[in-house]
């Protein structure tokens, strides 16, 4: 309105809204102010996901008890796919339970922009509080369904299954943090290109289908071992994970050391770029969907 | 010192047309492969040619060019302009969804905005979980919440329901209760676009008071989009007049009102629309029509007219509604109508496919130059879907029915069929 007399000095103003902000601007002390925000979307989405449906919240049990049985019926007794001597639904419950955290965080976190699109073109928060609210929701579903896992365990093992509690369970929030970071940075490196290629999120679902065969889920990873397959575990940063579970809990499977390293150094590669890309896209994005 | 708390410099937004992606990877391997052989791209609309020389003039749009403004502490600013001015880009980029091109805005203080009324409020959750959830989104801490709670109860007035889930609320309780979130926001700048024109009078009155109390009590400054130019006037104390993307006028708000008026003295009753972005919807064109469906400036006072659209649904759609107001020269709004008024099957199921819709006006506006507005609304929760305003310029003119009334000027805005009756009656004094 009026031309300026006076020079201002920069300190006076608390926010500058600019063109475009360094690659590397992460803004993560932002991130910490909105945490309530955080906390308040992982509340949400629970009680919206229990409200909506029937059975509510006993929908988280009812989903790996019928996958394992399914399992138990088809891999174990049709295929006969041998389950490193452990109870058929002991082994398949306690890989569902590790891979359907990673398989859900991925799927969701990858369409956070186009499930988004609306809120994010009306008010600003950091948009990375939304893969992580969603990582954080899905830590409760773990950890109910985690309540299931050692119900069936608790069950064997009062049954005199030749099963025990290994000392590296306590490596168990490490296992979990890195499955999550991995879903994390993959979700959103994937939600940034849905961002440009609508058709990716289908080809998600597919994928992630694909991806667990290739994960010992349903068979142990001590039975393609030495195959000409074998690389399909050694690669998949995924199968130490789930392995590494097994053993934990009951003593059996292929734990190593260098197997989980090698899980926790993808994992943040995987993050680190992931986070580089969906900050880059984040500030562009309503602009190109 | 001055008191300047929104500063933008050489402000400046572009958009790319054309080439912003053709949506799926099929599609882009599809042109690449196309581009290899040599051969025209296959996305490439009728009409747009890969000519090198018109490139740089049709590839880019500036919504908005080369702004410069300064707004002071406890200012109202009215932000006013046509559909396309450049009105919801600069919100946009103030409310910080979507970055500048070139040039900055620097702020003192936080900025707030109500670029929607209830942003993420989810159905499923009551009233109360529904204030905390939409304080944290528009950047509110758990504890700053927790103190205003009972004021934005207050405000709201749904203390009975507000362990409710607000699925059950009535569109009029939802919008006061988003409202009310939103102006108990403490922050020292906010930005509101459009709340008023939804929910009903008395909220509207609430709103407005409650905005006023912000800038003069509290010393807070807001800057306020609306259609609504008597709110506008009201409200605001200055103000500033976009169009094409640039600032045509700023200053006292009276002023800024009276060059917008100006503007619509020219008479065109058609408008043609050609921003199709919006997803449920399509609006090609709106005209006032005579009484025999042709186009032409002026109607007679004593003859009905016509505002004919003609749009496409893109999918079919429920719970819309269209609405029109009228206005006057002076922007104030004449005659406002909804479709479901007398038919509420109106908000029913809408099928998808091209339509045309013509809303007979009686005869009842006074001689005199008028505009229309047109939206198209959600109606839950309500929220303008897209809007048309002060468009479709016309005039009225006095018919001649009589010979000896002709010279007679008609003074008012609008024309009833009144009854004289007089009767000889004796006066009684008591």
């Amino acid at each position: 309105m009026e031309a300026t007399h006076i020079e201002e000095k920069e300190q006076q103003w608390t926010e500058v809204i600019r063109p475009k902000t360094s690659l590397f601007d992460l803004r993560l002390r932002e991130v910490w102010q909105y945490r309530d925000l955080l906390w308040m979307f992982v509340t949400r989405d629970f009680i919206a996901t229990y409200k909506q449906t029937i059975l509510g919240p006993t929908w988280f049990f009812i989903q790996p008890v019928l996958t394992a049985v399914t399992y138990s019926i088809i891999f174990g007794g049709i295929a006969g796919i041998a389950t490193d001597g452990l109870p058929r639904m002991l082994f398949y419950i306690s890989g569902i339970t590790v891979w359907t955290y990673f398989a859900d965080s991925l799927t969701k976190t990858s369409n956070v922009f186009i499930t988004n699109a609306k809120i994010f073109g009306k008010v600003y928060f950091p948009r990375l509080i939304m893969p992580l609210s969603i990582i954080t929701s899905g830590l409760i579903k773990l950890g109910i369904q985690m309540l299931l896992f050692l119900a069936v365990w608790g069950y064997y093992l009062a049954n005199g299954e030749p099963i025990a509690l290994q000392w590296q369970v306590v490596l168990l929030p490490l296992l979990i943090g890195i499955s999550a970071l991995l879903a994390l940075g993959l979700g959103m490196i994937i939600s940034s290109l849905t961002t440009k290629y609508r058709d990716l999120a289908q080809l998600l679902t597919f994928s992630i289908q694909l991806w667990m065969y290739a994960t010992p889920v349903i068979y142990p990873s001590s039975r393609i071992k030495g195959t000409s397959f074998a690389w399909v575990n050694e690669y998949n940063p995924v199968a130490p994970i789930v392995e590494a579970f097994r053993y934990m809990f009951t003593g059996v499977g292929t734990y190593s050391w260098q197997g989980l390293v090698y899980s926790a150094s993808v994992a943040l590669i995987i993050l680190a770029i992931g986070t580089l890309i969906f900050n880059k896209v984040e500030k562009s994005f309503m602009d190109t969907v | 010192m001055s008191n300047v708390v929104i500063k933008a410099e050489n402000l400046s937004k572009q958009y790319r047309l054309g080439e912003v992606g053709t949506g799926t990877i099929q599609h882009d391997l599809k042109r690449w492969w196309y581009k290899v052989r040599g051969k025209e791209d296959p996305f490439l609309k009728i009409g747009e040619t890969n000519d090198r020389t018109q490139k740089g003039a049709s590839e880019f749009v500036w919504a908005l060019k080369d702004i410069n403004f300064e707004i002071e502490q406890g200012d109202v600013v009215g932000i006013i302009g046509r559909n396309g001015a450049g009105k919801s880009t600069l919100l946009k980029i103030l409310s910080k969804t979507t970055l500048p091109t070139t040039g900055c805005i620097k702020a003192k203080g936080r900025i707030a905005s109500l670029l929607e009324v209830g942003t993420g409020f989810h159905p499923e959750l009551t009233g109360r979980d529904n204030i905390f959830l939409n304080g944290a989104i528009l950047g509110m801490t758990k504890k700053e919440i927790k103190r205003k709670f009972d004021e934005i109860v207050d405000f709201s007035g749904v203390e009975r329901y507000i362990d409710t889930p607000v699925k059950r609320y009535s569109s009029g309780m939802y919008v006061r209760l988003a409202f009310g979130v939103a102006a108990h926001l403490e922050s020292e700048i906010l930005i509101v676009d459009e709340v008023l024109a939804v929910g009903d009078a008395e909220f509207q009155k609430k709103a407005i008071g409650k905005m006023q109390d912000v800038s003069t009590d509290e010393g807070r400054t807001v800057l306020f989009v609306s259609h609504n130019m008597a709110a506008v006037k009201q409200l605001c104390n200055v103000g500033m007049l976009l169009e094409n993307g640039t600032i045509k006028t700023s200053g006292k708000i009276n002023t800024v009102l009276d060059a917008y008026v100006q503007r619509d003295e020219t008479i065109n009753p058609v408008y043609i629309n050609n921003n199709f972005e919006n997803e449920i919807i399509a609006v090609y064109a709106i005209k006032v029509l005579d009484k025999n469906f042709q186009l032409v400036n002026q109607h007679f006072h004593n003859e009905c007219f016509y505002v004919n659209v003609s749009y496409k649904f893109k999918q079919p759609t429920q719970k819309i509604y269209f609405s029109i107001h009228i206005h006057d020269s002076e922007l104030q709004t004449i005659i406002f109508s909804r479709d479901f008024e007398k038919d509420e099957s109106f908000l029913g199921l809408r099928e998808e496919g091209e339509y045309e819709l013509n809303i007979r006006i009686p005869a009842i506006l006074a001689p005199g130059k008028y505009n229309i507005s047109l939206h198209i609304s959600h109606a839950e929760p309500p929220r303008i879907m897209q809007g048309f305003d002060h468009i479709c310029n016309f005039e009225i003119v006095p018919a001649v029915t009589n010979q000896k009334t002709a010279s007679f000027i008609m003074r008012g805005k609008v024309i009833a069929d009144l009854s004289w009756e007089v009767t000889r009656k004796p006066i009684t004094l008591t």
